[in-house]
Protein backbone atom coordinates (compact mmCIF):
# COMPACT_ATOMS: atom_id res chain seq x y z
CA UNK A 1 0.00 0.00 0.00
CA UNK A 2 1.36 3.33 -0.85
CA UNK A 3 0.01 5.72 1.56
CA UNK A 4 1.74 8.26 -0.22
CA UNK A 5 0.09 8.45 -3.19
CA UNK A 6 -2.12 11.16 -2.68
CA UNK A 7 1.11 13.30 -3.08
CA UNK A 8 1.56 11.41 -6.23
CA UNK A 9 -0.07 12.41 -9.45
CA UNK A 10 -3.76 11.20 -10.15
CA UNK A 11 -2.45 9.64 -13.06
CA UNK A 12 0.12 7.65 -11.47
CA UNK A 13 -2.40 6.33 -8.95
CA UNK A 14 -5.17 5.46 -11.33
CA UNK A 15 -2.68 3.36 -12.88
CA UNK A 16 -1.28 1.98 -10.35
CA UNK A 17 -4.63 0.01 -9.41
CA UNK A 18 -4.16 -2.44 -6.79
CA UNK A 19 -1.12 -1.56 -5.65
CA UNK A 20 -2.44 2.62 -4.48
CA UNK A 21 -4.67 3.01 -1.66
CA UNK A 22 -8.38 4.20 -3.76
CA UNK A 23 -9.69 6.28 -0.87
CA UNK A 24 -6.45 8.75 -1.09
CA UNK A 25 -6.61 8.87 -4.61
CA UNK A 26 -7.52 12.31 -5.70
CA UNK A 27 -8.85 11.85 -9.29
CA UNK A 28 -12.30 11.01 -7.42
CA UNK A 29 -12.06 13.78 -4.86
CA UNK A 30 -14.26 16.49 -7.00
CA UNK A 31 -16.49 13.73 -8.40
CA UNK A 32 -17.74 12.48 -4.64
CA UNK A 33 -17.91 16.41 -3.06
CA UNK A 34 -19.95 17.10 -6.25
CA UNK A 35 -22.44 14.07 -5.85
CA UNK A 36 -21.91 14.36 -1.73
CA UNK A 37 -23.00 18.01 -2.45
CA UNK A 38 -26.36 17.37 -4.54
CA UNK A 39 -27.60 14.01 -2.88
CA UNK A 40 -27.05 15.19 0.87
CA UNK A 41 -28.66 18.44 -0.58
CA UNK A 42 -31.55 16.77 -2.16
CA UNK A 43 -31.69 14.64 0.54
CA UNK A 44 -31.85 17.69 3.23
CA UNK A 45 -34.16 19.64 1.51
CA UNK A 46 -36.40 16.66 1.19
CA UNK A 47 -36.41 15.59 5.00
CA UNK A 48 -36.44 19.26 6.26
CA UNK A 49 -39.16 20.45 4.12
CA UNK A 50 -41.80 17.42 3.03
CA UNK A 51 -40.94 14.12 5.24
CA UNK A 52 -40.03 15.69 8.50
CA UNK A 53 -42.73 18.11 9.22
CA UNK A 54 -45.18 15.79 7.85
CA UNK A 55 -43.66 12.85 10.14
CA UNK A 56 -43.84 14.95 13.19
CA UNK A 57 -47.42 16.09 12.40
CA UNK A 58 -48.44 12.55 12.50
CA UNK A 59 -46.53 12.29 15.93
CA UNK A 60 -47.99 15.40 17.40
CA UNK A 61 -51.84 14.39 15.97
CA UNK A 62 -51.57 10.84 17.49
CA UNK A 63 -50.49 12.55 21.02
CA UNK A 64 -53.43 14.84 20.51
CA UNK A 65 -56.17 12.40 19.52
CA UNK A 66 -54.44 10.49 23.29
CA UNK A 67 -54.70 13.14 24.79
CA UNK A 68 -58.27 14.06 24.09
CA UNK A 69 -59.59 10.56 24.80
CA UNK A 70 -58.25 10.73 28.07
CA UNK A 71 -59.90 13.73 28.82
CA UNK A 72 -62.79 12.41 26.83
CA UNK A 73 -62.53 9.32 29.19
CA UNK A 74 -61.92 11.66 32.19
CA UNK A 75 -65.56 13.81 31.27
CA UNK A 76 -67.48 10.70 30.75
CA UNK A 77 -65.79 9.11 34.15
CA UNK A 78 -67.36 12.67 35.86
CA UNK A 79 -70.48 12.03 34.35
CA UNK A 80 -71.16 8.69 35.66
CA UNK A 81 -70.13 10.00 38.89
CA UNK A 82 -72.91 12.15 38.67
CA UNK A 83 -75.18 9.91 37.66
CA UNK A 84 -74.37 7.40 40.37
CA UNK A 85 -74.83 10.08 42.63
CA UNK A 86 -77.80 11.08 41.33
CA UNK A 87 -79.38 7.64 41.60
CA UNK A 88 -78.26 7.59 44.89
CA UNK A 89 -80.07 10.72 45.70
CA UNK A 90 -83.33 9.23 43.81
CA UNK A 91 -82.89 6.22 45.54
CA UNK A 92 -82.92 7.63 49.35
CA UNK A 93 -85.93 9.84 48.34
CA UNK A 94 -87.80 7.01 47.10
CA UNK A 95 -86.81 4.99 50.69
CA UNK A 96 -87.90 7.57 52.48
CA UNK A 97 -91.32 8.23 50.80
CA UNK A 98 -92.18 4.49 50.43
CA UNK A 99 -90.97 4.95 54.26
CA UNK A 100 -93.67 7.50 54.68
CA UNK A 101 -96.34 5.94 52.75
CA UNK A 102 -95.91 2.17 55.06
CA UNK A 103 -96.20 4.47 58.37
CA UNK A 104 -99.16 6.32 56.87
CA UNK A 105 -101.26 3.13 56.58
CA UNK A 106 -99.84 1.57 59.50
CA UNK A 107 -101.76 5.21 61.39
CA UNK A 108 -104.55 4.63 59.44
CA UNK A 109 -105.14 1.34 60.22
CA UNK A 110 -104.30 1.62 63.68
CA UNK A 111 -107.32 4.34 64.10
CA UNK A 112 -109.78 1.92 62.12
CA UNK A 113 -108.72 -0.63 64.93
CA UNK A 114 -108.90 1.74 67.75
CA UNK A 115 -112.53 2.95 65.99
CA UNK A 116 -113.81 -0.33 65.64
CA UNK A 117 -112.72 -1.01 69.18
CA UNK A 118 -114.56 1.65 70.63
CA UNK A 119 -117.95 1.20 68.83
CA UNK A 120 -117.42 -2.72 69.59
CA UNK A 121 -117.02 -1.55 73.49
CA UNK A 122 -120.00 0.71 73.42
CA UNK A 123 -121.87 -2.00 72.29
CA UNK A 124 -121.31 -4.42 74.46
CA UNK A 125 -121.55 -1.34 77.61
CA UNK A 126 -124.83 -1.17 76.27
CA UNK A 127 -125.73 -4.59 76.25
CA UNK A 128 -123.94 -5.12 79.80
CA UNK A 129 -126.19 -2.25 80.86
CA UNK A 130 -129.71 -3.49 79.48
CA UNK A 131 -128.96 -6.64 80.87
CA UNK A 132 -127.88 -5.47 84.71
CA UNK A 133 -131.09 -3.42 84.43
CA UNK A 134 -132.94 -6.53 83.17
CA UNK A 135 -131.29 -8.53 86.31
CA UNK A 136 -132.02 -5.60 88.75
CA UNK A 137 -135.86 -5.44 87.36
CA UNK A 138 -135.93 -9.30 87.77
CA UNK A 139 -134.20 -9.20 91.12
CA UNK A 140 -136.96 -6.69 92.05
CA UNK A 141 -140.22 -8.09 90.81
CA UNK A 142 -138.40 -11.64 92.87
CA UNK A 143 -138.33 -9.50 95.76
CA UNK A 144 -141.64 -8.49 96.10
CA UNK A 145 -142.96 -11.67 95.52
CA UNK A 146 -141.06 -12.63 98.24
CA UNK A 147 -142.92 -10.14 100.59
CA UNK A 148 -146.17 -10.83 99.01
CA UNK A 149 -145.41 -14.74 99.46
CA UNK A 150 -143.81 -14.15 103.16
CA UNK A 151 -146.40 -11.36 104.06
CA UNK A 152 -149.22 -14.14 102.83
CA UNK A 153 -147.47 -16.67 104.83
CA UNK A 154 -147.37 -14.69 108.21
CA UNK A 155 -151.44 -13.88 107.56
CA UNK A 156 -151.70 -17.50 107.78
CA UNK A 157 -150.16 -18.74 109.59
CA UNK A 158 -150.99 -16.19 112.29
CA UNK A 159 -154.52 -16.94 111.11
CA UNK A 160 -154.17 -20.95 111.87
CA UNK A 161 -152.91 -19.38 115.71
CA UNK A 162 -155.91 -17.37 116.06
CA UNK A 163 -154.77 -13.86 116.24
CA UNK A 164 -155.68 -12.29 112.54
CA UNK A 165 -153.72 -9.09 111.23
CA UNK A 166 -154.16 -6.95 108.69
CA UNK A 167 -152.11 -7.28 105.63
CA UNK A 168 -150.42 -4.17 106.25
CA UNK A 169 -149.63 -4.79 109.39
CA UNK A 170 -147.90 -8.67 108.18
CA UNK A 171 -145.77 -6.59 105.60
CA UNK A 172 -144.60 -4.08 107.94
CA UNK A 173 -143.39 -6.89 110.09
CA UNK A 174 -141.79 -8.91 107.35
CA UNK A 175 -139.90 -5.59 106.17
CA UNK A 176 -138.78 -5.51 109.38
CA UNK A 177 -137.75 -9.05 109.72
CA UNK A 178 -136.27 -9.06 106.19
CA UNK A 179 -134.67 -6.13 106.76
CA UNK A 180 -133.00 -7.05 110.18
CA UNK A 181 -131.76 -10.05 108.41
CA UNK A 182 -130.23 -8.21 105.49
CA UNK B 1 -3.56 -20.54 -9.58
CA UNK B 2 -1.45 -17.86 -7.17
CA UNK B 3 -2.84 -14.93 -9.56
CA UNK B 4 -6.58 -15.59 -8.83
CA UNK B 5 -5.61 -15.71 -5.02
CA UNK B 6 -3.51 -12.56 -5.25
CA UNK B 7 -6.61 -10.82 -7.02
CA UNK B 8 -8.83 -11.96 -4.46
CA UNK B 9 -6.94 -11.61 -1.27
CA UNK B 10 -6.47 -7.62 -2.30
CA UNK B 11 -8.65 -5.92 0.56
CA UNK B 12 -8.13 -2.67 -1.13
CA UNK B 13 -9.87 -2.87 -4.26
CA UNK B 14 -13.24 -3.01 -2.29
CA UNK B 15 -12.34 0.98 -2.25
CA UNK B 16 -12.11 1.43 -5.58
CA UNK B 17 -13.89 4.21 -7.36
CA UNK B 18 -14.57 3.34 -11.26
CA UNK B 19 -16.74 5.00 -12.94
CA UNK B 20 -19.90 4.73 -14.65
CA UNK B 21 -20.73 8.05 -17.09
CA UNK B 22 -18.24 9.85 -17.97
CA UNK B 23 -19.29 13.63 -17.13
CA UNK B 24 -16.73 16.79 -17.39
CA UNK B 25 -17.77 20.06 -16.61
CA UNK B 26 -15.07 22.71 -16.76
CA UNK B 27 -12.54 20.11 -17.18
CA UNK B 28 -13.26 18.81 -13.96
CA UNK B 29 -14.12 14.99 -13.73
CA UNK B 30 -17.56 14.93 -12.20
CA UNK B 31 -18.23 11.43 -13.12
CA UNK B 32 -21.08 9.35 -11.40
CA UNK B 33 -18.92 6.61 -10.46
CA UNK B 34 -20.35 3.21 -7.99
CA UNK B 35 -19.40 5.81 -4.80
CA UNK B 36 -21.73 8.12 -6.12
CA UNK B 37 -24.57 5.49 -7.03
CA UNK B 38 -24.56 4.02 -3.93
CA UNK B 39 -24.93 7.20 -2.30
CA UNK B 40 -27.83 7.41 -4.10
CA UNK B 41 -29.58 4.28 -3.45
CA UNK B 42 -29.03 5.41 0.53
CA UNK B 43 -30.51 8.37 -0.15
CA UNK B 44 -33.32 7.38 -2.33
CA UNK B 45 -34.01 4.25 0.48
CA UNK B 46 -34.33 7.12 3.20
CA UNK B 47 -36.47 9.39 1.15
CA UNK B 48 -38.92 6.30 0.26
CA UNK B 49 -39.10 5.18 3.53
CA UNK B 50 -39.64 8.07 5.55
CA UNK B 51 -41.40 9.59 2.84
CA UNK B 52 -44.04 6.68 2.91
CA UNK B 53 -44.29 6.66 6.48
CA UNK B 54 -45.04 10.74 6.68
CA UNK B 55 -47.27 10.18 3.45
CA UNK B 56 -49.29 7.47 4.97
CA UNK B 57 -49.31 8.83 8.15
CA UNK B 58 -52.10 6.47 10.13
CA UNK B 59 -53.38 7.18 13.55
CA UNK B 60 -52.14 3.73 14.18
CA UNK B 61 -49.17 3.05 12.47
CA UNK B 62 -48.05 0.07 10.74
CA UNK B 63 -44.63 -1.68 11.32
CA UNK B 64 -42.46 0.26 8.93
CA UNK B 65 -44.35 3.65 9.53
CA UNK B 66 -43.78 2.60 13.73
CA UNK B 67 -40.11 2.08 12.80
CA UNK B 68 -39.67 5.42 11.44
CA UNK B 69 -41.30 7.43 14.23
CA UNK B 70 -39.22 5.63 16.54
CA UNK B 71 -36.05 6.93 14.38
CA UNK B 72 -37.79 10.44 14.47
CA UNK B 73 -37.97 10.43 17.65
CA UNK B 74 -34.86 8.89 18.54
CA UNK B 75 -32.99 11.73 16.85
CA UNK B 76 -35.00 14.16 18.25
CA UNK B 77 -34.13 13.08 21.68
CA UNK B 78 -30.61 13.33 21.04
CA UNK B 79 -30.43 16.64 19.84
CA UNK B 80 -32.77 17.79 23.02
CA UNK B 81 -31.04 16.29 25.23
CA UNK B 82 -27.46 17.37 23.65
CA UNK B 83 -28.40 20.24 22.39
CA UNK B 84 -31.24 21.81 24.50
CA UNK B 85 -34.86 23.00 22.66
CA UNK B 86 -33.32 25.50 21.32
CA UNK B 87 -31.09 22.62 19.44
CA UNK B 88 -34.28 21.60 17.78
CA UNK B 89 -33.90 24.00 14.61
CA UNK B 90 -30.74 21.90 13.35
CA UNK B 91 -32.89 19.11 13.93
CA UNK B 92 -33.79 18.28 10.58
CA UNK B 93 -29.95 18.89 9.53
CA UNK B 94 -29.18 16.05 12.33
CA UNK B 95 -31.51 13.76 11.14
CA UNK B 96 -30.56 14.47 7.44
CA UNK B 97 -26.48 13.36 9.31
CA UNK B 98 -27.09 10.31 11.55
CA UNK B 99 -29.57 8.68 8.26
CA UNK B 100 -26.96 9.33 5.29
CA UNK B 101 -24.40 8.12 7.65
CA UNK B 102 -26.28 5.24 9.03
CA UNK B 103 -27.60 3.80 5.17
CA UNK B 104 -24.03 4.75 3.94
CA UNK B 105 -22.44 2.15 6.86
CA UNK B 106 -25.51 -0.08 6.16
CA UNK B 107 -25.53 -0.96 3.05
CA UNK B 108 -21.71 -0.97 3.16
CA UNK B 109 -22.45 -3.86 5.19
CA UNK B 110 -24.11 -5.79 2.01
CA UNK B 111 -21.26 -8.00 -0.17
CA UNK B 112 -19.88 -6.22 -3.20
CA UNK B 113 -21.57 -3.18 -2.14
CA UNK B 114 -19.71 -0.09 -2.09
CA UNK B 115 -19.10 1.72 1.37
CA UNK B 116 -18.99 5.32 0.63
CA UNK B 117 -18.43 6.52 4.28
CA UNK B 118 -15.06 4.55 4.25
CA UNK B 119 -13.74 7.34 1.77
CA UNK B 120 -11.99 10.28 4.20
CA UNK B 121 -13.12 12.71 0.89
CA UNK B 122 -16.61 12.35 2.35
CA UNK B 123 -16.44 12.06 5.84
CA UNK B 124 -13.68 15.11 5.47
CA UNK B 125 -16.76 17.20 3.69
CA UNK B 126 -19.50 15.86 6.05
CA UNK B 127 -17.28 16.87 8.64
CA UNK B 128 -16.42 20.48 7.54
CA UNK B 129 -20.11 20.97 6.85
CA UNK B 130 -20.65 20.15 10.59
CA UNK B 131 -18.01 22.68 11.75
CA UNK B 132 -18.55 25.13 9.57
CA UNK B 133 -21.98 25.38 10.66
CA UNK B 134 -21.14 25.63 14.36
CA UNK B 135 -18.72 28.62 13.55
CA UNK B 136 -21.05 30.39 11.58
CA UNK B 137 -23.91 29.89 13.68
CA UNK B 138 -22.11 30.75 16.95
CA UNK B 139 -20.58 33.71 15.60
CA UNK B 140 -24.38 35.12 13.84
CA UNK B 141 -25.75 33.79 17.04
CA UNK B 142 -23.38 35.01 20.03
CA UNK B 143 -20.96 37.47 17.84
CA UNK B 144 -17.77 38.02 19.76
CA UNK B 145 -19.19 35.52 22.65
CA UNK B 146 -18.70 33.03 20.68
CA UNK B 147 -15.19 33.00 21.25
CA UNK B 148 -15.59 32.40 25.13
CA UNK B 149 -15.65 28.97 23.96
CA UNK B 150 -11.87 28.76 24.38
CA UNK B 151 -11.60 30.66 27.19
CA UNK B 152 -14.14 29.31 29.90
CA UNK B 153 -15.05 31.42 32.99
CA UNK B 154 -13.37 31.37 36.32
CA UNK B 155 -10.19 30.51 35.78
CA UNK B 156 -6.68 32.00 37.03
CA UNK B 157 -5.08 34.70 34.47
CA UNK B 158 -2.20 32.52 33.76
CA UNK B 159 -4.00 29.67 33.47
CA UNK B 160 -5.49 31.21 30.50
CA UNK B 161 -1.85 31.12 28.79
CA UNK B 162 -2.48 26.90 28.67
CA UNK B 163 -5.59 26.65 28.55
CA UNK B 164 -6.78 29.07 25.12
CA UNK B 165 -4.26 27.18 23.03
CA UNK B 166 -5.32 24.00 24.24
CA UNK B 167 -8.95 24.50 23.73
CA UNK B 168 -8.15 26.27 20.18
CA UNK B 169 -5.89 23.08 19.29
CA UNK B 170 -9.13 20.70 20.33
CA UNK B 171 -11.11 23.09 18.61
CA UNK B 172 -9.60 22.66 15.28
CA UNK B 173 -9.28 18.86 16.08
CA UNK B 174 -12.79 18.48 15.81
CA UNK B 175 -13.24 18.04 12.81
CA UNK B 176 -10.45 16.07 12.33
CA UNK B 177 -11.26 13.40 14.57
CA UNK B 178 -14.82 13.41 13.36
CA UNK B 179 -13.96 12.75 9.81
CA UNK B 180 -11.25 10.07 10.79
CA UNK B 181 -13.60 8.30 13.22
CA UNK B 182 -15.56 7.21 10.70
CA UNK B 183 -14.02 7.13 7.95
CA UNK B 184 -10.81 4.69 9.75
CA UNK B 185 -13.59 2.92 11.35
CA UNK B 186 -15.58 1.87 8.08
CA UNK B 187 -12.34 1.02 6.33
CA UNK B 188 -10.68 -0.69 8.89
CA UNK B 189 -13.98 -2.69 9.69
CA UNK B 190 -14.60 -3.57 5.83
CA UNK B 191 -10.62 -4.49 5.11
CA UNK B 192 -10.85 -6.69 8.22
CA UNK B 193 -14.15 -8.40 6.95
CA UNK B 194 -12.24 -8.71 3.48
CA UNK B 195 -9.53 -10.57 4.93
CA UNK B 196 -11.00 -12.99 6.88
CA UNK B 197 -13.50 -14.32 4.47
CA UNK B 198 -10.88 -14.28 1.60
CA UNK B 199 -8.50 -16.17 4.37
CA UNK B 200 -11.81 -18.75 4.79
CA UNK B 201 -12.08 -19.06 1.21
CA UNK B 202 -8.05 -19.76 0.21
CA UNK B 203 -8.21 -22.37 3.40
CA UNK B 204 -10.93 -24.25 1.86
CA UNK B 205 -9.67 -24.23 -1.23
CA UNK B 206 -6.43 -25.40 -0.19
CA UNK B 207 -8.40 -28.05 1.93
CA UNK B 208 -10.16 -29.73 -1.35
CA UNK B 209 -7.07 -29.49 -3.09
CA UNK B 210 -5.91 -31.93 -0.94
CA UNK B 211 -4.33 -30.41 2.41
CA UNK B 212 -7.14 -31.51 5.26
CA UNK B 213 -5.89 -30.03 7.89
CA UNK B 214 -6.37 -26.48 6.72
CA UNK B 215 -10.03 -27.01 6.50
CA UNK B 216 -10.24 -26.79 10.21
CA UNK B 217 -8.49 -23.30 10.59
CA UNK B 218 -10.75 -22.32 7.37
CA UNK B 219 -13.66 -22.75 9.77
CA UNK B 220 -12.00 -20.77 12.66
CA UNK B 221 -11.21 -18.00 9.68
CA UNK B 222 -15.07 -18.59 8.45
CA UNK B 223 -16.42 -18.18 12.42
CA UNK B 224 -13.91 -15.35 12.72
CA UNK B 225 -15.33 -13.86 9.61
CA UNK B 226 -19.24 -14.26 10.81
CA UNK B 227 -18.21 -12.68 14.46
CA UNK B 228 -16.61 -9.61 12.80
CA UNK B 229 -19.61 -9.41 10.74
CA UNK B 230 -21.26 -8.95 13.63
CA UNK B 231 -18.84 -6.00 15.15
CA UNK B 232 -19.30 -4.56 12.40
CA UNK B 233 -22.93 -4.09 12.29
CA UNK B 234 -22.63 -2.61 15.63
CA UNK B 235 -19.76 -0.55 14.80
CA UNK B 236 -21.66 1.05 11.65
CA UNK B 237 -24.59 1.59 13.65
CA UNK B 238 -22.73 2.84 16.20
CA UNK B 239 -20.09 5.08 14.49
CA UNK B 240 -23.71 6.97 12.52
CA UNK B 241 -24.96 7.42 16.36
CA UNK B 242 -21.42 8.77 17.53
CA UNK B 243 -21.56 11.17 14.46
CA UNK B 244 -24.99 12.74 15.01
CA UNK B 245 -24.31 12.91 18.91
CA UNK B 246 -20.84 14.64 18.70
CA UNK B 247 -22.59 17.37 15.74
CA UNK B 248 -25.11 17.85 18.58
CA UNK B 249 -22.49 18.50 21.12
CA UNK B 250 -20.45 20.68 18.80
CA UNK B 251 -24.18 22.59 18.07
CA UNK B 252 -24.43 23.20 21.47
CA UNK B 253 -21.19 24.74 21.65
CA UNK B 254 -22.23 27.25 19.06
CA UNK B 255 -25.60 27.59 20.67
CA UNK B 256 -24.15 28.00 24.00
CA UNK B 257 -20.72 29.11 23.83
CA UNK B 258 -19.77 29.39 27.44
CA UNK B 259 -20.74 26.34 28.85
Amino acid sequence: MNFLSLAAPAANGEAAGGASFPPFDPWHFPSQLFWLAILFGILYLALSRFILPKLGGVIENREDTIADSLDEAARLNEQSKEAKQQQDLALAEARGKARDTAEKAREKVEAEIAAETAKVDAELGERLADAEARIQTLRNNAMSNVEQIATSATQAMLGRLGVTVTEADARQAVARNTQQEG
Amino acid sequence: MNLSFHQMADPMSQFEVKKLFELQIGGIDLSFTNAAFYMLLGVSLIIVFFGLAASRGKLIPSRSQSIAEIGYGFVANMVRSTAGEEGLKFFPFVFTLFFFVFFANMIGMVPYAFTTTSHIVVTGALALLVISIVIIYGLYKNGLKFFKLFAPSGAPFFIYLILVPIEVISFIARPVTLALRLFANMLAGHIMLKLFATFAAQLFAAALAGTALLGVVGVLAFAMGIAINALELLVAGLQAYIFAILTCVYLNDALHPSH
